[in-house]
């Protein structure tokens, strides 16, 4: 019982770990557009800032030894509470502070049942935005890959 | 006598004006943006993230603004600005073997899984000026080619199947990743403190380091096992979720280095490696910094010392272009006072010379 | 409520000015050991930590700094408070807390378990902030040293007897030891580790 509750938290837990990765990816017009689209705006009181600071992004020796710190990086992040009492929380680099809040708004929204279904529909949205990039990107590239001729010596 | 002066506030204020107006120049002409700089002097803003060690495009690109593209000026602009945030955590290390690869080489083996990738390269350019950038000429779209969906191998993957290379680096077990942004510097140091300071060290100095050891000042026979750049997720753990969040992506530049090692009484001839990973674009500096890595192995390998680039203290402590600078530069402040002292001692000292000289001149004469 | 919401509540209203002035206070009262300054805080920390503790524990504690807290402070929603409020980490090791927080009624831990600095390093060391019941009304004791011009007099309700015995020993491997913020209610008051204790004479 205990472990069949287990596991269902840790779907909960990676489904919303999608989410915020996806959220943190979506540019603010995305963030905007799928807002200004809500039938019924949330009302949401801030508990956390949003406020600006850094993250130390480590990096590993050899690639995949020991952790090093590698340099900094902007973060911004928001935490809000919506009427309900659900808390959400945005994070993102960069300094966009509209865009952190945003964010949390849509991660509380995620939590709750009834309006999963809308923030999902916006993942998509930036789910497919980023793995055209990417494909883009990746065929751009593929495009400088060095094809190697063997010069075969002359038989005479 | 110790006479307190002050003034120069006019002066001062008055210059900066100046520099602002100098800053922006000819008013006819359109100011250059923050999306400009981004886009289209990225490399610049590049060097200024990684030697100022923060990533952040907009903030790199305003500070190289702000220093009229002095890029010691800016590094020194955004250091000074990320000081003022709160930090708040550590990410888990970036997965270099995971990047979305935009361009990846190897000088060591030709036909490797994922393959040789240019990608955006000056090599191989003529290096000659190109009068089609004097204009605004249309630059035609780049080519595409499907993607084999090769997974793009990790080069020291491929060595370590044979058993000839040395592992990533690893530290004893339970030792903290050391932050140079939290606790002074101390020597020696582990190699994960070097690297730090390496990722933020002036690209200049670590080439001509990297260079000297190339010239015999610490030969170690080198080879670019590969060079890989591209983009790599950047996770936070999140206490108060109690799992971990994507941030977004960062560009990183990965080299590793594999020089040849012909082994001590503790380890078998093998190869060992130096490593660079930097903030954006930068091969050269990656490079750079992955010579400089192996070279201050020297001890770990029992390797005599005898070049600059082996000496931890000397390579790490002139390694930063702020501190550098500021203490070069602080040269040209005022230092009336400690001039005058020392006016007064050479006047002195000439004076007891000519004295000597005067008393042994009979004697030269003779 | 649950004790994650709890978490995510009662933080500073205005964290910069609200931070600012209380540290202001802090570094007074710091610099002129003796004297009682006061934290009208916002916050709302999780019980049994009180309101002017957990101010001071968002004014000092951020992502740098990790906290002791005494066995009733750990099982209370303290820690992730701490966590989410100012990034801050719980550790268990007294030697390892930059920070230490004791709440009224808790017994004062032994000061030479903390985090003592180093020689070259003597800032490396734990601050104990203890609420205590008044600042007035106890045993009359006499302060004397750096920023008191001649010497100052404090009556503290809630210390242990041995208290100046304690202090003394604190102060044996100078510039070594511990600093100490006493919390009554709102106000504060301040014995860094170069204060001299005693008992006044009758």
């Amino acid at each position: 019982m205990a472990s069949i509750r287990k596991s269902a938290e840790s779907a909960a837990t990676g489904e919303r770990q999608r989410a915020m990765g996806l959220l943190a990816k979506a540019s603010r017009a995305e963030l905007q557009a799928a807002f200004d689209a809500l039938g019924d705006k949330p009302a949401a009181q801030p508990v956390r800032g949003p406020e600006t600071g850094l993250v130390m992004v480590r990096g590993r020796i050899g690639g995949g030894g020991a952790p090093f710190n590698l340099g900094e990086a902007t973060v911004t992040r928001a935490s809000v509470r919506l009427e309900d009492g659900t808390v959400g929380h945005g994070q993102a680099l960069g300094t966009d502070s509209a865009k952190a809040r945003l964010t949390a708004i849509f991660d509380a929204l995620f939590q709750q049942p009834a309006r999963r279904a809308g923030v999902e529909a916006l993942l998509d949205v930036v789910a497919a935005r980023i793995a055209d990039e990417d494909a883009e990107k990746a065929r751009q590239t593929a495009a400088t890959r060095v094809d190697f001729f063997t010069m075969v010596r002359g038989e005479d | 006598m110790y006479v307190a002066v002050k003034g120069g506030e006019a002066a001062i204020s008055n210059a900066h004006r100046l520099l602002a107006d100098r800053r922006r120049g000819d008013r006819s002409l359109p100011a250059i943006g923050i999306e400009q700089i981004v886009a289209q002097l990225g490399l610049a803003v590049d060097r200024v993230m990684a030697e100022a060690s923060l990533y952040d495009r907009s903030l790199a690109a305003l500070a190289v603004r702000q220093a009229r593209g002095d890029m010691i000026e800016a590094i020194f602009i955004l250091r000074a600005y990320r000081t003022t945030l709160p930090r708040f955590g550590y990410s888990k290390p970036v997965e270099t073997g995971d990047m979305r690869v935009e361009r990846r080489v190897s000088a060591t083996y030709k036909d490797l899984p994922g393959g040789q990738l240019l990608g955006p390269t000056f090599d191989y350019t003529h290096r000659l000026l190109d009068p089609s950038l004097l204009t605004d000429e249309a630059v035609e779209a780049p080519l595409e080619r499907e993607e084999a969906g090769e997974p793009v191998m990790r080069v020291s993957d491929i060595l370590a199947g044979e058993g000839l290379v040395e592992d990533d680096g690893s530290l004893p077990d339970g030792h903290v990743a050391g932050d140079l942004t939290r606790e002074p510097l101390e020597f020696p140091m582990a190699r994960d403190l070097r690297l730090q300071a390496l990722a933020r060290g002036d690209e200049g100095f670590l080439l001509a380091l990297g260079y000297s050891t190339q010239r015999g000042y610490a030969r170690t026979h080198p080879f670019v096992g590969e060079v890989r750049i591209g983009e790599v997720e950047v996770e936070l753990d999140m206490p108060e979720l109690g799992f971990s969040v994507s941030l977004g992506r960062i560009q990183v530049t990965e080299c590793q280095m594999i020089a040849q090692f012909k082994g001590s009484a503790k380890n078998p001839p093998q190869f060992t490696r130096g490593y660079g990973l930097v903030f954006g674009q930068s091969e050269r500096k990656a490079m750079a910094m992955s010579l400089v890595d192996r070279a201050l192995r020297a001890e770990e390998f029992g390797e005599d010392i005898v070049a600059p680039a082996q000496d931890e203290e000397f390579v790490i402590s002139h390694s930063d272009n702020v501190q550098a600078t500021g203490f070069v530069e602080h040269l040209k402040l005022p230092h009336y006072v400690d001039f005058q002292a020392e006016l007064d001692l050479v006047r002195r000292m000439r004076r007891e010379y000519e004295a000597a000289q005067n008393i042994d001149l009979p004697e030269a004469a003779e | 409520m649950t004790t994650d919401t709890l978490a995510f509540a009662g933080g500073f209203d205005q964290p910069v000015f609200e931070a600012q002035a209380a540290f202001r206070t802090l570094m007074d009262c710091m610099a002129r050991p003796g004297t009682i300054g006061r934290i009208d805080a916002t916050v709302v920390p999780p019980a049994p930590l009180n309101a002017t503790a957990g101010a001071i524990a968002l004014t000092l504690c951020d992502h740098d700094t990790t906290v002791w807290l005494t066995p009733a402070l750990s099982r209370s929603a303290l820690p992730g408070w701490l966590a989410f409020n100012a990034g801050a980490t719980v550790t268990d090791e007294r030697q390892n807390a930059r920070f230490a927080f004791v709440e009224k009624g808790a017994m004062l831990p032994n000061l030479s378990l903390f985090a003592q600095g180093t020689q070259e390093y003597p800032d490396r060391s734990t601050t104990l902030v203890v609420e205590i019941d008044a600042f007035e009304g106890g045993r009359p004791l006499v302060l004397k040293g750096p920023g008191i011009r001649t010497e100052a007099e404090i009556a503290p309700v809630g210390l242990p007897d041995m208290f100046p015995h304690f202090w003394s020993e604190n102060r044996q491997n100078f510039p070594r030891g511990v600093d100490l913020i006493l919390v009554a209610g709102a106000r504060i008051l301040c014995l860094p580790r170069t204060t001299i204790v005693s008992v006044k004479e009758a």
